[in-house]
């Protein structure tokens, strides 16, 4: 662990903290929406788990090119913690999209919300991520066949997004108006901080699982070289 | 480049001359599509319109490539000849290549079949719609013989082989049948050309990673 | 031409190769001798670069298609005749004048007149002289043999023997063996696994 990282501990009070100051923002700054009432506050949550869930993704990704370019278990184990937070998040988003849609239109799914589509495919794609991951055999081949299918996850991020839209313009025509409200100043700040406390956890989550894992790596190690 | 596309040659001539002389997948997948299709007359309800249908050819044809692309790595693995094939080449990617190739060859095949019986038994293909077909089964084949050769990495390889293309293969899926019943088929055409090319450069690219270790 | 350094290799958590040091110089004759599970193949499939080793430093100064290795598979394609399975290789590795090359080592190893079977259809000694001559095709300058008599009937072993000789005075060799005697008259060194 390098020094120059921010302690664990120091982090997990920052966004708790930061957690707190957004569920204030989010309930008492913001006003309510004049439409959808207080279940317009899902938006708060639900947005940026989405978008957070992108940059998992995204990590993920990065990190497994790092792995085909270096060889390291540690860009491996970074890589696999990023994505399976990006899929934790992703489950959440459909989570919250579904209770979103069943607040505003009565409905607990709806196949004209784009982004829950995609998120749809994208949690499956990423499902089948671990069952590949774990049919390998722990070495040099599982990292590198993880890392390659989590860069075609990357790829496939804006190829399904197109691939949803055409599907939305010509096959299934839109029933419902899109989602994302007008904000005001107000709503913008607690989406602000939403964002950022979200960020945050998930941040904070991600250097929790990673350095447990690092953990298990090495007591693995030290109980082969005691067998030595 | 020349020695390049002779490996690549002697390679997909190789899966041919194999898939020739076993004759199991291809009737197979054959049978299967034709099958399948039956089926889906018996699984639309009678007032479907035209473009249920399209979306259920669609469905056929995935699953048939998928039936084929399963058995892609097979001789490979059977004797270990993978190891001499990795120690051989010069340039993995040319073992990427010459099954893609391959395996598109005997999805073309089952589709000469599949294409016209789906115009006989329930409705009209148009040059938009056999453009798509060609295009999407490119795509198909691009990623499924690099799924099947992350498959091959593990255990359980049939069955992990699916969850792997299932999900690359929803925007095939919409390409295919957009470019069936959509006014504007040409974009869907297009999208299906930018899968292709992505996709397939990512599997070129990193199919060296996948095979060795 | 190769040189290890204390390398290691792990499948999940079993080691099957620990602490391995060792070179090799041009024109060797390593023989690799070991118990069944001593990790002589992992060993052979290290050095032949199929596989890396998890710790420790591997050199191989030996471009791959300078290269040929023999396992316990044969590596072969079974529904492909024998002539074709050495075309292909010959192919692959580029060897010129192939088809005399691949005609020459059939007639050598005594398989010329199965050349047009399938290879499932033959025995198993003809399949491991078969997979010899692939090994052999493009004239490698570091053979990995990984115990080469173990499926061979008497007239290939003795047809093995007399190659080895010749192969001794060109190439590099690694051979992995259960019956040492067989080959320590043309060993320059020796590694014994635990």
């Amino acid at each position: 662990m390098t020094q120059t990282r921010p302690s664990l501990p120091v982090l997990a009070v920052g966004s708790t903290a930061l957690m707190s100051a957004a569920l204030l923002a989010i309930f008492f700054v913001a006003e309510q929406d004049a439409d959808q009432g207080l279940s317009q506050k899902i938006f708060f949550f639900h947005v940026p788990i989405a978008l957070t869930a992108y940059a998992c993704f995204g990590l993920g990704a990065w990190k497994a090119l790092r792995v085909l370019w270096t060889r390291g278990e540690r860009y491996d184990l970074e890589s696999y913690t990023a994505i399976h937070q990006g899929t934790i998040f992703g489950a959440l988003t459909l989570i919250t999209g579904c209770i979103w849609a069943k607040a505003s239109w009565g409905v607990w799914w709806t196949w004209s919300s784009n982004q829950l589509v995609l998120f749809l495919v994208l949690f499956l794609f990423y499902c089948a991520y671990f069952m590949l991951r774990f049919s390998v055999e722990d070495g040099p081949r599982r990292e590198r066949v993880s890392a390659v299918y989590a860069l075609f996850g990357v790829a496939l991020i804006p190829v399904s997004f197109f691939a949803i839209r055409l599907a939305n313009d010509f096959i299934h025509p839109t029933v419902f108006t899109r989602e994302g409200p007008q904000m005001t100043g107000r709503m913008f700040l607690a989406f602000s901080v939403a964002w950022a406390a979200i960020f945050a956890l998930a941040y904070v989550m991600y250097r929790v699982e990673l350095a447990g894992k690092r953990t298990d790596a090495h007591l693995r190690e030290l109980r082969e070289a005691l067998a030595r | 480049m020349n020695d390049y596309l002779g490996d690549v040659a002697a390679l997909a001539r190789k899966d041919l001359a194999l898939e020739l002389r076993a004759r199991d997948t291809l009737p197979a997948m054959v049978l299967f599509v034709l099958s399948t299709l039956v089926v889906f007359h018996f699984a639309l309800p009678r007032d479907a319109g035209d473009e249920a249908a399209y979306g259920l050819l669609w469905v056929a044809i995935v699953f048939t490539a998928l039936l084929g692309l399963s058995r892609a790595w097979v001789p490979e693995s059977r004797d270990g000849a993978i190891d001499a094939l990795v120690l051989a080449t010069r340039d993995r990617s040319a073992i990427w290549v010459a099954k893609t190739l391959a395996a598109l060859a005997f999805l073309a095949v089952a589709e000469l079949v599949a294409l016209p019986a789906f115009a006989l038994l329930f409705a009209p293909l148009d040059a938009a719609a056999v453009a798509g077909a060609a295009l999407a089964s490119i795509g198909l084949c691009v990623v499924g013989s690099l799924a099947a050769a992350l498959a091959s990495a593990g255990r359980g390889r049939e069955v992990v082989l699916p969850l792997l293309v299932l999900p690359l293969s929803i925007p095939l899926v919409v390409g295919g049948v957009g470019a069936s019943i959509s006014p504007q088929a040409g974009d869907y055409l297009l999208f299906l050309g930018v899968y292709d090319a992505v996709f397939a450069i990512l599997s070129w690219a990193s199919f060296e990673y996948v095979i060795t270790e | 031409m190769i040189r290890a350094e204390g390398i290691e290799k792990r499948f999940g958590g079993r080691a099957v190769v620990r602490g391995l040091s060792f070179a090799v110089s041009r024109g060797e004759v390593m023989l690799v001798t070991g118990a069944n599970g001593s990790g002589k193949t992992t060993l052979l499939r290290l050095v032949a670069g199929l596989t890396t080793p998890t710790r420790g430093t591997l050199a191989v100064e030996v471009d791959r298609s300078r290269l040929g290795y023999l396992a316990h598979e044969p590596l072969l394609y079974r529904e492909l005749t024998a002539l074709e399975n050495l075309d292909l290789f010959g192919r692959l590795y580029h060897v010129p004048e192939r088809r005399e090359r691949v005609g020459m080592l059939l007639e050598r190893f005594g398989i010329w007149d199965a050349r047009s079977e399938r290879v499932s259809s033959l025995s198993r000694g003809m399949v491991q002289r078969l997979a010899l001559c692939r090994a052999l095709l493009h004239e490698p300058e570091l053979l990995v043999l990984d115990e080469p008599f173990t499926a061979l009937d008497e007239e290939g072993a003795e047809l093995l023997d007399a190659e080895l000789v010749s192969l001794a005075s060109a190439a590099t060799l690694v051979i992995s063996t259960h019956d040492p005697d067989r080959v320590t008259p043309l060993s320059t060194s020796r590694l014994a696994l635990a």
